[in-house]
């Protein structure tokens, strides 16, 4: 108690006083309080009634349903679909995140050069992202059907063989993954180049002094220079491959995902149990189960950083 | 008939699921049993003088048939206007959603809080599913409409308690589409006569005629994609999926589905053009000649007319493997929450009335699926003119009115909410659908995957 009264200003404190000194230590949390406001309501209320309907056999017209504990875990654990869906997410994810980093970071640094209208090229790579998914789609819909698609017709003129993309599971995959990257290569592309043109010019002089070569200076200070950019981008194009839709849900007209579920996502599989099958107590653990799978690579994802910036660090 | 003026001749009600009926009896309809429609078209134009102003919503897909908004092309009759004009006290707002996947979606979005239209239309595909759910509907049985459809039709719409919730609008009997010119060419008989006597048999003689044309046709594919011709064969089945009783999926241990698919897979292997059904390659075939047949309900006719314009060939033979088959079909129900059920009623009754849907096969080529309707001129007598002026009215006529899904009892087993005695069809195949470009006609509903399997 005596400390307290130490920390006090010996004099009487006035209302004015007391009330910069409020200002100071709660207004941020009011500033703040806004987004938490929105986000209890439009965010954690569903994650929290997506948890409980999870466990229940719900119906969701009558708005009620029946607690069964873990039985849609259950059903959906011990269901072929679930790691069908699984292996096509990430095979999808895998088959256009690495490609399209490497082809984003190649452009960025084409970009970063001092090309004559530099604005008009910078701005053209951004089209393919402000096209609607559903209008790529039916291009590419009509780029890679099987037998009188163009991009077969094109192999069929170099003597390959038709490639059956609707068909087998990889072909299908890659034709997906190249919607993908289409659509996100150019958005990429710029937020690495606006990392890149925030490196400083006299480390690439030095490096240059240095005797460094275009491919040196590349690797050695453009690509450390963006690494907390590039992480960035890695994060958000995992939790957006995680979630892909769009694309496989427009490859083919039945949304099915293929015959044999060739290219069937995990949040297709989530959107066909919930509105196709009305069972939204099933979609729900889908949808929870796929919320733990982005926290786990969440997770990596943090730890992946954190050793980054630290070897970093060390390094330096 | 305006066949030739249609340029977007579309199902209503194009669904691919077929369902298999609670039927206790399916007996044939002699048509001059039923003559009790006549009531109908008339108890409206009584409702004049001091009836108060109603206004009705009417919320449809597909190209039911119904009102000139629905296409670029006017329809020969406007049933929506006919209606406001017999009724002059009654408003009428059309809603017309262009695919069965977004009404399904919608429907079941507001079936429990409310908010539907005064009449919505409800697809076979989803049919099932809606009867779990009858009890929010009107039960609009009244003894003015006894006897109005064949049985199936009136039975896919009755539930346990024998609440009948929809009237039923179009249905979709089949034939077999070919194109005469790739018989000729395969050294097979290619006259419409010819062709439905040689198809004329069970799937074994439709396989051995396949069988021939790869033959002679130098190794060409004869049907369209192995998943029309399974939908076509499953659907004939007694009980395919689940057993009707229990709701148990039996389908892994049934002999019979066992024998269809081995049948099947072993004919496509040379016979099928290995297409999915609305895929690009698909659509394309329609008019490069990739496969010569495909099973047909009414309104394929528009799809294949709208996707191969410059196709002459196409015709349409009177036969059926193995039987009958139905491809599709819609009701109008009436949302027990509504706030003009008896009005919505009066304009439900009308709307399937078989004179109104003898005017709605003539605008949209939405086959009825009133008895009555069968013996209507406007119906027999039509012909299409791209296929060849196959005489259509008369060639649905017998499998609308004949086909006789086998008895089989309903059973959800991913909903333990149903009470087991309901009595709905069961959804026995994954429906497929189009979503396509514009030009494209997408007779289906994007919800495929209705299946519970």
């Amino acid at each position: 108690m005596a400390s307290t009264d130490l920390d006090r200003p010996a004099a009487g404190v006035t209302w004015r006083q007391r009330l910069s000194k409020w200002d100071v230590k709660a207004s941020p949390y009011l500033y703040i309080a806004p987004f938490f406001v929105v986000f209890t309501i439009f965010g954690l209320f569903p994650i929290v009634y997506t948890a409980v309907i999870s466990l229940m056999d719900w119906d969701t017209i009558r708005n009620s349903g029946e607690f069964i504990g873990l039985a849609n875990f259950d059903f959906v654990l011990n269901d072929r679909k679930f790691w069908v869906s699984l292996r096509n997410t990430f095979s999808i994810f895998l088959l256009s995140s690495i490609p399209q980093l490497i082809i984003a970071t190649f452009i960025a640094a084409m970009l970063d050069h001092h090309l004559k209208a530099r604005t008009f090229w910078r701005m053209s790579v951004l089209v393919p992202y402000v096209v609607m998914p559903v209008a790529v789609a039916l291009i590419f819909s009509q780029l890679f059907a099987d037998e009188y698609g163009l991009i077969n017709h094109w192999l069929g003129l170099v003597g390959i063989d038709a490639i059956p993309w609707h068909k087998e599971v990889i072909p299908s995959h890659i034709a997906i993954a190249s919607m993908v990257n289409f659509r996100w290569i150019g958005y990429n592309a710029l937020i690495l180049l606006a990392a890149m043109q925030a490196i400083p010019r006299e480390l690439y002089e030095a490096a240059a002094i240095d005797g460094a070569g275009k491919a040196r200076r590349f690797f050695s200070v453009t690509l450390p220079q963006i690494r907390p950019t590039a992480i960035f981008v890695i994060i958000t194009s995992t939790i957006g491959g995680l979630q892909i839709f769009d694309e496989p849900r427009m490859f083919d007209s039945a949304g099915n995902g293929g015959a044999d579920q060739q290219w069937l996502t995990i949040t297709m599989y989530m959107y066909n149990t919930g509105w196709g099958e009305l069972n939204f107590g099933r979609a729900s653990a889908i949808a929870w189960l796929l919320f733990l799978i982005i926290v786990v690579f969440g997770l990596i994802n943090f730890w992946l950083t954190r050793r980054l910036i630290s070897s970093e660090k060390s390094g330096s | 008939m305006i066949f030739t003026r249609r340029k977007k001749a579309l199902a209503a009600a194009a669904g691919t699921a077929i369902f298999a009926l609670t039927l206790a009896a399916c007996s044939s309809d002699d048509p001059a049993d039923e003559s009790t429609d006549e009531s109908t078209g008339g108890t409206t134009a009584e409702a004049e003088g001091d009836a108060e102003p109603v206004s009705l919503t009417v919320a449809t897909f597909n190209t039911p048939g119904f009102s000139n908004s629905e296409n670029d092309n006017d329809y020969q009759y406007d049933l929506i206007e006919e209606y406001m004009e017999l009724n002059p006290h009654v408003t009428i707002t059309y809603d017309r959603k262009a695919e069965s996947g977004d009404a399904r979606e919608n429907f079941f979005t507001k079936l429990g809080p409310g908010g539907l239209a005064d009449v919505e239309m409800v697809e076979v595909d989803w049919m099932p599913e809606v009867m779990q759910y009858s009890d929010l509907l009107t039960d609009l049985a009244s003894a003015d409409v006894e006897g109005r459809w064949v049985d199936y039709v009136e039975a896919g719409a009755t539930d346990a308690d024998g609440r009948l919730i929809g009237y039923g609008t179009d249905t979709g009997p089949q034939g077999v589409c070919y194109r005469a010119s790739l018989f000729e060419e395969a050294g097979l008989p290619s006259s419409p006569d010819e062709v439905a006597a040689l198809l004329d048999g069970d799937w074994d003689n439709f396989f051995a005629v396949g069988d021939d044309y790869v033959e002679g046709s130098g190794g060409k594919a004869f049907f369209d994609s192995a998943s029309g011709i399974w939908q076509g064969m499953v659907n004939q089945l007694d009980v395919a999926f689940e057993d009707s009783d229990s709701g148990e999926i039996i389908v892994l241990d049934n002999d019979a589905v066992k024998a269809n698919y081995d049948q099947l897979t072993a004919a496509s292997e040379t016979q099928s053009s290995h297409f999915g059904q609305w895929t690009e390659d698909w659509f394309a075939g329609l008019s490069n000649g990739a496969y010569a047949t495909m099973l047909c309900p009414p309104w394929m006719l528009g799809v294949i007319e709208g996707n191969a314009t410059d196709t002459t060939d196409w015709n349409l033979a009177n036969v059926y493997p193995n039987g009958g088959g139905n491809w599709g079909g819609s009701w109008l129900t009436v949302p027990a929450n509504g706030s003009n059920i008896e009005e919505a009623t009066k304009l439900a009754a009308w709307l399937t009335a078989p004179e109104q849907q003898a005017k709605a096969f003539a605008n949209a080529g939405t086959y009825p699926s009133q008895v009555d309707a069968y013996s209507d001129p406007a119906v027999t007598d039509a012909v299409n003119a791209y296929f060849n002026d196959a005489p259509i009215g008369e060639i649905f006529a017998e499998p609308a009115r004949q086909w006789c899904p086998r008895p089989t009892r309903v059973s959800t087993t991913s909903r333990s909410t149903t009470p087991s005695t309901t009595r709905s069809p069961v959804l026995k195949m994954a429906p497929t659908t189009p979503r396509l470009p514009g030009t494209r006609q997408s007779p289906t509903s994007k919800q495929s995957a209705n299946s519970r399997l």
